[in-house]
């Protein structure tokens, strides 16, 4: 049994293929989807979609938010941003965490802090990510 | 050989003028590739949140978002896509001829008008020809981005959430090919279904996370920003091409005028000759 995917963002195609399952951070929690899911709407969170494609084969994509659409059918990803898990850089990551942990130490207004809660939320999907994509490999 | 020097400045003057033609040419031809490029490479995003939409509309929700119902019409509000720059044949205004007929349509039916202007030329054309231009922003560029958007595209949803106006459009040109552009008038609000076959005519209705209200609200303008800045990539690569094409044209004409103005200088020079030989033949015989 297999669904079709399509996982999108505004700049690029991402991923367009049959799955087996795909599990996706959604905004209340973790959504694992399997072909025959009844329709549902969600927004998704910073962090990792998991596939398992046709055949057995897993790959693991980083999106920065967006929305996700299932239908029995069909499965839409809109990603804000989505990459690659292995094009992400654990360097710029970690830099980007470390960066926006300061700037949460030392926040100055309302709204400095709510970027940067921001930032950091998204960088420490991007490690989580990246490190998931370790334990595969080290399998 | 006055008239033979006159034709000289002529010659130089379009040959210098289809220097600057063909430069163009040449300038809208490799921007038109990565025009092109961006607009393809935003496709599959468009395509996409587009089908959600269709589905969305064929559902039968608990919760129907403002965007989803229609009513009575009493005004509408159109969002232009131009371009910020001439020289790019009839592309612009074609697109205007295309504007106002629709607008007359409305206008025979007493129908008021918002207008959203997107590129300097629709703004400069709205000034000229009257109308209610709420929101404008130019000098979009060569790669323009969805944030340079938000702001306007917002006027026109408020607008339309605190129900001043009813129905929202966006006009602007489609690419078919390089050769040709064609202007289209497409429905955004309210949300329209199309008809196809997918199954999705029984009963159904979507799990909604978090609430309908607010996902409904956030995918929706995500949505109406999407096709407007898809509008926009697409009409900045019909401006490139319609700039090529003119620019190819006008290069061609300016071929065109100096081979015939070079056979009328030789033609003239040839004459002056002739007459100053016979001048002399004719005074030596009378010596």
């Amino acid at each position: 049994m297999t669904v079709h995917c399509d996982i999108v963002s505004a700049e690029e195609e991402i991923f367009s293929g049959l799955v087996e399952f795909i599990s996706v951070r959604g905004s209340l929690g973790e959504l694992g989807v399997y072909p025959g899911h009844t329709p549902l709407l969600s927004e998704i969170n910073p962090g990792p979609v998991e596939l398992r494609k046709q055949g057995g084969e897993e790959d693991v994509i980083y999106v920065s938010g967006g929305f996700l659409e299932v239908q029995p059918t069909k499965v839409t990803i809109l990603a804000d941003t989505a990459s690659r898990a292995h094009d992400l850089d654990e360097a710029t990551a970690l830099e980007a965490q470390k960066a926006a942990e300061q700037a949460m130490a030392d926040k100055q207004g309302e709204f400095e802090y709510s970027t940067a809660a921001a930032q950091l939320a998204e960088a420490t999907a991007q490690l989580r990510a990246i490190e998931q994509i370790r334990r595969k490999l080290g399998k | 050989m006055a008239v033979g020097k006159e034709i000289k400045t002529q010659i130089a003057s379009i040959t210098s003028t289809r220097k600057i033609t063909s430069a163009m040419e040449m300038v809208a031809a490799s921007k038109m590739r990565r025009a092109q490029d961006r607009m393809q490479s935003s496709r599959p995003y468009a395509r996409s949140i587009r089908g959600v939409i269709q589905h969305l509309a064929k559902a039968n929700p608990e919760y129907t978002h403002l965007y989803m119902q229609s009513g009575e019409v009493k005004r509408v509000g159109f969002i232009i896509v131009a371009s910020d720059r001439g020289l790019c044949g009839g592309l612009n205004i074609n697109l205007f001829k295309a504007t106002v007929s629709k607008m007359k349509e409305f206008h025979d039916q007493n129908i008021e008008m918002d207008i959203c202007a997107l590129g300097s030329k629709a703004i400069s054309f709205f000034r000229n020809y009257g109308g209610n231009v709420v929101a404008a922003k130019g000098g979009l560029g060569d790669a323009p981005e969805a944030e340079q958007l938000v702001g306007a595209v917002k006027v026109m949803l408020d607008a339309y959430s605190e129900g001043k106006i009813d129905r929202l459009y966006v006009v602007s040109n489609g690419f078919v090919n390089t050769m040709t552009q064609k202007p289209t008038v497409d429905q955004l609000l309210p949300l329209r279904a199309e008809e196809d076959d997918e199954g999705l005519n029984h009963h159904w209705d979507y799990i909604y996370e978090p609430e309908a209200k607010e996902l409904l609200e956030g995918l929706l303008t995500r949505y109406i920003e999407s096709c407007v800045y898809q509008a926009v990539v697409e009409n900045n690569a019909c401006e490139q091409a319609a700039r090529m094409l003119a620019m190819k044209n006008a290069t061609d004409n300016a071929g065109n005028l100096i081979d015939e103005l070079q056979l009328v200088y030789n033609k003239a020079r040839q004459a002056a000759i002739t007459q100053e030989i016979s001048e002399i033949v004719g005074g030596a015989a009378a010596v």
